[in-house]
């Protein structure tokens, strides 16, 4: 399988190791978007846990659904054929996307053929990964967010910072200011029931005279031919209903087997995410308009995206990446994230999700500095409803970072080797030589701990927030010899 | 957050006449009280404990920042050094974690039978709760305590819960649970120098959380966590400190039980 090639000026997304750097400075500094991420983790944490009363039955569900998902990338190529023949065979057209600029040809094409100019969307990251709005849009056609923290990010010319929460970093006063200084005769208030009626109401007229509706897909079922979509306001039932052409945009992993395969995994995703035991909306698409029907699109089209994800397919470790259901919970529990925000990390998909899917994306020298910016403190492991062994990853991913270009090692993935550096790579040889070489460690440890009283008061990023600290006067080894001794001593 | 985890599920051993001790790199050179510490508190317990002079680090430094072979040559050269097939009992949950879980992937294919090796892990607190299964007598003066569990004990060891039973058979100890225990202190290693910034945003969230509570001092079984935090209240002048497990129960359950 060919390593996807990257065109780093095809996404609006700005992942590279200068930019992310600077953004952790500029997003740590910001205090009220601190407190903006905190409040919603420990709140999204705290509904996650009260879903899941019973710790066994949540670890019988988890192990269900990872070897749920884990069968059906075993059978991916088959399973897509399967999907795409039960969906045409219901009447739903299947177009191929290799790069996010074959998704968006392919999209814009469409509303072409129908002579669209009005497009309403439903939440679908996947439309994020190709910035299909701002191509849409550079082609005249207006395209408008309909999920509510969607449609807020779209209004401050943002992109989503959360996958589930799109909105998440704005608090309701920033939202308030943002619908007073962008719509007509909106009156400034915080009151959070006031402001989603705001914005219903505007998108409610959309609804009924956009041209195209196009969504993303939670599951797609092969066995039968149905597109799921979770969601919560209703929504996405009107971008799916209403308009007569229904465009839907999806990853090729999102794929399952069995229509069985699709309640398990739902009760997991809606509770791992929100802590909802269902969402308020569930849809299942398996036809266009039928002949007596009173509303259904005339046309439904599924596209489905690549964009890397056959390069994480083809290395049997890194496919587990691609189990992930997208409920977000891996960023709600992570300390890093929380700390940073989403959009620090310059990728669609922010938090330990982004770090392992980015790279499969946009190449390991775009994205070198995010996987190594974790403590690798396990939380995302350990919440993952499929069990992604996150951590795992992470390390996998620094290891193909690192890895030495002229060993004649195989071609995994796009850009491996982007994060050596020559000095690094010697520091950890002798570091080795040290290790491995009991007398040539103890030589070294006599040494820093006899020249305790040189060491430095400032030893690099260490010291900016911490004193360094010293060794002591006589190491652990020293000390136990020097105690076996006195010990056989006293025996005699 | 307490997650049921049947990947720690392990059956223990009857209490050896025997363990070595793996004392970590970190231990041997900057922080040897420690290591002295936890021999004792075993020899107390009628353990004797080998020290293989051979030892240096288990490797996780290197592993963890994707130097994968240059672990490797430090990890094979560590198990050569704990011949016998007693216990080793280690004073770091992550380093125990190294050489309890990822020594089977680092070394599947350089070391036979790797599984029984790590199968011969054991982080101390755990070793003192189910295998020894200790039973403390607390001499010590009224005192609350915090508890610092590191996530790698936490999560690749499960002896998170240990730590607290231990503390929890000292009658004159009150142990006192700071917000967002279980969040990460932020060392993570190579992490705390590669990304200085987030890190040092995550000791000093952990720090306020412990100088938030009344506690005399916290304990944790992590000296890696513990250079973090203590470094990050040294610099910020804060009395308070951390102190390794093996020394807080010694003290507490020998005859003068200062602690």
């Amino acid at each position: 399988m060919n390593v996807h090639q990257v065109d780093p000026n095809e996404s609006k997304y700005s992942a590279s190791a200068t930019a992310f750097r600077a953004n952790v400075d500029r997003d740590l500094a910001n205090d009220e978007l601190r407190d903006n991420f905190r409040g919603a983790m420990d709140y999204l944490m705290d509904k996650r846990k009260n879903a899941f009363p019973i710790e066994d039955e949540l670890e019988t569900l988890r192990e269900k659904c990872k070897l749920i998902k884990q069968r059906c990338l075993l059978k991916l190529p088959q399973l897509l054929e399967q999907l795409e023949a039960n969906l045409q065979r219901n009447g739903i057209q299947v177009h191929w996307a290799e790069s996010i600029t074959d998704a968006n040809e392919i999209i814009a094409q469409l509303i072409a053929q129908k002579n669209g100019k009005t497009v309403v969307k439903g939440k679908s990251m996947v439309s994020e990964e190709t910035a299909l709005n701002d191509y849409l849009e550079a082609r005249d056609i207006e395209c408008l967010e309909s999920d509510m923290g969607e449609y807020i990010v779209q209004l401050a010319h943002q992109h989503p910072s959360h996958i589930i929460m799109p909105a998440i970093h704005q608090n309701k006063k920033q939202v308030a200011k943002l619908f007073a200084d962008n719509i007509e005769g909106f009156e400034y208030t915080t009151d959070v029931d006031a402001l989603i009626g705001e914005g219903r109401r505007v998108l409610r007229d959309k609804f009924c005279h956009a041209d195209v509706g196009i969504s993303g897909v939670n599951f797609a079922v092969a066995e039968t031919g149905t597109l799921c979509l979770v969601e919560n306001e209703g929504n996405g039932r009107m971008c799916t209903t209403v308009p007569d052409l229904h465009i839907a945009i999806t990853g090729i992993e999102k794929v399952i087997e069995f229509l069985d395969d699709m309640p398990p995994l739902l009760s997991l995703l809606t509770r791992s995410a929100t802590g909802q035991i269902i969402s308020t909306y569930f849809n299942m698409i398996t036809h266009r308009r039928q002949e007596g029907d009173k509303d259904g699109p005339a046309e439904v089209h599924l596209v489905l995206l690549d964009n890397g994800r056959s390069q994480a397919f083809a290395d049997e470790e890194m496919r587990q990446t691609l189990q992930c259901i997208r409920c977000g919970a891996c960023m709600n529990h992570c300390p890093v994230y929380t700390r940073i925000g989403g959009h620090a990390y310059g990728t669609v998909y922010p938090g330990p999700i982004g770090k392992i899917i980015s790279p499969h994306m946009l190449g390991i020298d775009a994205t070198k500095d995010l996987f190594t910016a974790s403590s690798l403190c396990g939380a995302c492991g350990d919440v993952c409803p499929v069990k992604i062994p996150i951590p795992k990853l992470l390390l996998r991913l620094r290891k193909e970072s690192v890895r030495k270009q002229s060993d004649g090692s195989p071609q995994i993935m796009h850009g491996q080797g982007a994060g050596r550096k020559t000095i690094e790579a010697l520091l950890w040889q002798g570091w080795s030589i040290v290790h491995k070489s009991p007398t040539l460690y103890r030589i070294s440890m006599f040494m820093l701990t006899r020249c305790r009283g040189l060491m430095p008061k400032k030893i690099g990023p260490w010291t900016t927030v911490r004193t360094a600290p010293q060794p002591a006067a006589k190491t652990l080894h020293e000390r136990i010899k020097a105690r076996n001794k006195a010990t056989t001593q006293g025996a005699k | 957050m307490t997650q049921l985890n049947t990947q720690h599920l392990r059956s223990y051993p009857n209490k050896p006449a025997q363990v070595y001790l793996y004392g970590t790199c970190l231990v041997d050179s900057f922080f040897p009280d420690s290591g002295i510490d936890a021999i004792e508190f075993l020899e107390q317990q009628g353990v004797e404990v080998l020290y293989p002079q051979g030892q240096s680090c288990c490797g996780q430094p290197a592993y963890n920042s994707g130097y994968q072979d240059e672990a490797k040559a430090v990890a094979i050269e560590q198990i050569k050094q704990f011949p016998l097939d007693i216990p080793i009992v280690i004073i770091s949950g992550s380093c125990g974690g190294m050489m309890r879980h990822h020594y089977k992937d680092l070394l599947a294919d350089d070391v036979p039978e790797i599984e029984k090796f790590c199968d011969r892990i054991f982080e101390f607190t755990e070793f003192l709760v189910n295998v020894l299964r200790v039973k403390l007598n607390d001499k010590g003066d009224p005192q609350r305590v915090a508890l610092h569990t590191s996530c790698a004990a936490r999560r690749e060891m499960g002896v998170h819960i240990t730590g607290r039973q231990l503390l929890g058979q000292l009658d004159n100890v009150e142990l006192i649970t700071h917000d967002y225990e279980s969040e990460c202190c932020g060392f993570g290693g190579t992490f705390s120098v590669k990304h200085p910034d987030i890190s040092g945003a995550m000791v000093k969230d952990k720090t306020k959380n412990l100088l938030d509570t009344d506690v005399v001092k916290y304990i944790s079984a992590d000296w890696g966590c513990m250079m973090n935090i203590n470094g990050s209240l040294d610099y910020q002048k804060k009395g308070l400190r951390g102190e390794h497990i093996a020394t807080y129960l010694l003290n507490r359950t020998t005859n003068n039980g200062e602690a």
